[in-house]
């Protein structure tokens, strides 16, 4: 299998604050790659330089063999993207916002009405995002994020701010994602839902990639006994950070 | 024709959002037609209201007055009659009443005040002209000199053609650059922005849906202010009238520019909302929107041609009432257009993404 993505030396300053400083690497296809880090990592930087939203200082990224810099619409009708759960259009409706989304990506609004079904808001199909909580617009943006069968997905923080049955409830649509073959990244906070998820993790701090392998492996090497949380305290630190 | 499909449901997704909500639609409509209500129905008939007089006793010049001289002379005055000349003269004092008169032997006297400057001078000339008028009538001579009052069709528009042009301006340059800060604001702060920029939609279209309902729901104002106009309050409209409609299409583009520029230039949804009424608002007045600006000091009339919308209420008012042709409009288009191009160079100068 060859590699979905490719970063080559990413970097990316904003004034004197070096926010992602050389990051190199591959993910391969139908691997499922999380993205840890405490808050000013760099994680959500590297993230949109890797979609094509933000323009990196140095580095290239490529996805499915090509460049996502400058913008490729071909590119980006097999990408999926979560970015926060609130980028929705105002006071549309569960199935009106998946059926717009659809037809942005040239698709018929049926599979909108598929994709309700699919993360279980069939019952909030006539309600207005608005009035979603926030497990129920999580699972909406991701199904928007879904909804023209991608091959390459991004979600940035998917389960940011959810109660832990919310949580548990959205890893069980995301741990089906790359059944068939598609790439997923993530990034998150928490380090049990990378464990349980990812096939893959890079813990990133100050802007670089501190370690990237599978959780048992990071498990293994630095703390036998503990978890991936313990790996992660060992290596950017106990202190606490404002 | 997948472009076109893409196009047609960005569209609808913006119409919904605009028709959910009912403080945009408030203000579009029914905020603006609430003037023209005030405006066209209650100071339409702003006429001056007829002389309250008091007859004390027995006033038979008033009484013995022919037909048709009575008729006029009713025309100017409400009559009314009393015995009682102390609670005349008091009424009169008091405002009740605008004139007492009775007869003193050959003569009639007035009690009047002059409170009301106005009627105070139509009561005694018009008592004075009755009196001559019985005068030369007495002598039993024919009137040398006749009088006939013909009227001229004055320049002045009745305040509805006036107001009509003037509120509709002022409701498309409100629901144009509400809409246009509200949407780039609310867009960026949800992120919609980024995440339609990394769908494979050209920004074309994008902004071609936005710019297509602005216009859409601006000619729904159009339609709603005249057909309200004609149908109420007596609106005519002149030949060309149909010019406003490419008129109001540039005025339309030339606000959601500087609605933009609202949105470019703050970081929330409520104060790009409030950026941009504070520029329509102030404006609408100095571009007699609610009232002519004949009489303001030639400085604010200056200040006042530096502003689009005095451009767009100046079109309208000529081709839709004014009788003007389409010529009218072609100047004030250009410089409405000049406007929206200047504009939005420098909001799209300005524009950030994101709210960093």
């Amino acid at each position: 299998m060859g590699a979905a993505i490719e970063v080559v030396d990413l970097a990316i300053a904003y004034g004197d604050l070096r926010a992602v400083d050389g990051v190199s690497f591959e993910v391969a296809e139908g691997e499922f790659v999380g993205i840890l880090g405490p808050n000013g990592a760099g994680k959500t930087s590297t993230l949109e330089m890797v979609e094509g939203l933000r323009r990196p200082d140095r580095g290239t990224v490529s996805v499915l063999g090509r460049p996502v810099w400058p913008r490729n619409p071909d590119l980006l009708r097999r990408m999926g993207v979560q970015l926060q759960a609130s980028a929705f259009f105002e006071r549309l409706t569960a199935r009106e916002q998946l059926r717009t989304f659809a037809s942005l990506y040239g698709i018929a609004a049926t599979v909108g009405d598929e994709w309700l079904e699919r993360v279980g808001l069939v019952d909030k199909a006539d309600t207005r995002v608005e009035d979603l909580s926030g497990g129920q617009a999580q699972r909406l943006s991701l199904a928007c994020a879904l909804v023209h069968d991608p091959d390459v997905v991004f979600l940035d923080e998917p389960t940011a701010a959810l109660d832990p049955q919310a949580r548990r409830n959205l890893w069980d649509l995301l741990s089906g994602l790359n059944d068939s073959g598609r790439t997923v990244v993530l990034t998150t906070h928490y380090m049990d839902e990378a464990q349980v998820l990812c096939d893959r993790v890079a813990i990133m701090d100050a802007g670089r990639i501190l370690q990237l392998d599978t959780p048992a492996a990071l498990i293994a090497d630095h703390v036998p006994d503990g978890t991936l949380e313990d790996v992660f305290l060992s290596l950017t630190g106990r202190e606490y950070r404002a | 024709m997948k472009r076109h499909s893409t196009f047609l449901a960005l569209s609808v997704a913006i119409i919904k959002g605009f028709v959910r909500d009912k403080a945009s639609v408030f203000f579009a409509l029914i905020f603006p037609l609430m003037f023209l209500v005030l405006f066209g129905g209650i100071f339409a008939d702003q006429t001056q209201s007829k002389v309250d007089l008091i007859a004390v006793g027995d006033v038979s010049l008033i009484d013995d007055l022919p037909n048709d001289a009575r008729a006029a002379f009713d025309e100017t005055f409400d009559v009314s009659t009393t015995d009682d000349l102390a609670g005349a003269l008091e009424d009169v004092r008091k405002g009740d009443a605008d004139v007492a008169v009775e007869m003193a032997g050959e003569t009639l006297v007035a009690h009047y005040t002059q409170t009301d400057q106005v009627k105070a001078a139509i009561t005694q000339g018009a008592l004075r002209a009755f009196v001559d008028g019985a005068n030369v009538a007495a002598s039993g001579a024919p009137p040398r000199f006749a009088f006939e009052a013909e009227r001229v069709e004055d320049d002045s528009l009745s305040t509805i053609q006036f107001v009509t042009p003037g509120l509709l301006g002022w409701a498309v340059a409100m629901s144009a650059s509400f809409g246009a800060a509200a949407t780039l604001q609310g867009w960026r702060q949800s992120k919609l922005l980024r995440r339609l920029q990394l769908a494979p939609v050209s920004t074309r279209t994008v902004v071609g849906a936005r710019v297509a309902v602005t216009i859409g729901i601006a000619l729904v104002q159009m339609a709603i202010f005249l057909g309200l106009g004609a149908a109420a309050f007596g609106l005519t409209l002149t030949g060309s009238w149909w010019m406003a409609v490419p008129t109001l299409v540039v005025g339309t583009l030339c606000f959601m520019a500087l609605g933009l520029l609202a949105g470019a230039l703050t970081t929330t949804t409520e104060g790009a909302v409030n950026a941009a009424n504070f520029m329509v608002l102030p404006m609408a007045f100095l571009s007699g929107s609610f009232f002519p600006l004949d009489a303001a000091p030639p400085w604010l009339q200056t200040l006042s041609n530096l502003l689009p919308l005095r451009h767009l209420n100046d079109a309208m008012l000529d081709v839709m009432v004014r009788g003007e042709g389409p010529a009218a409009a072609l100047a004030p288009i250009g410089i409405l257009a000049g406007f929206a191009i200047v504009v939005t160079l420098a909001a799209a100068r300005l524009f950030r993404w994101e709210t960093a």
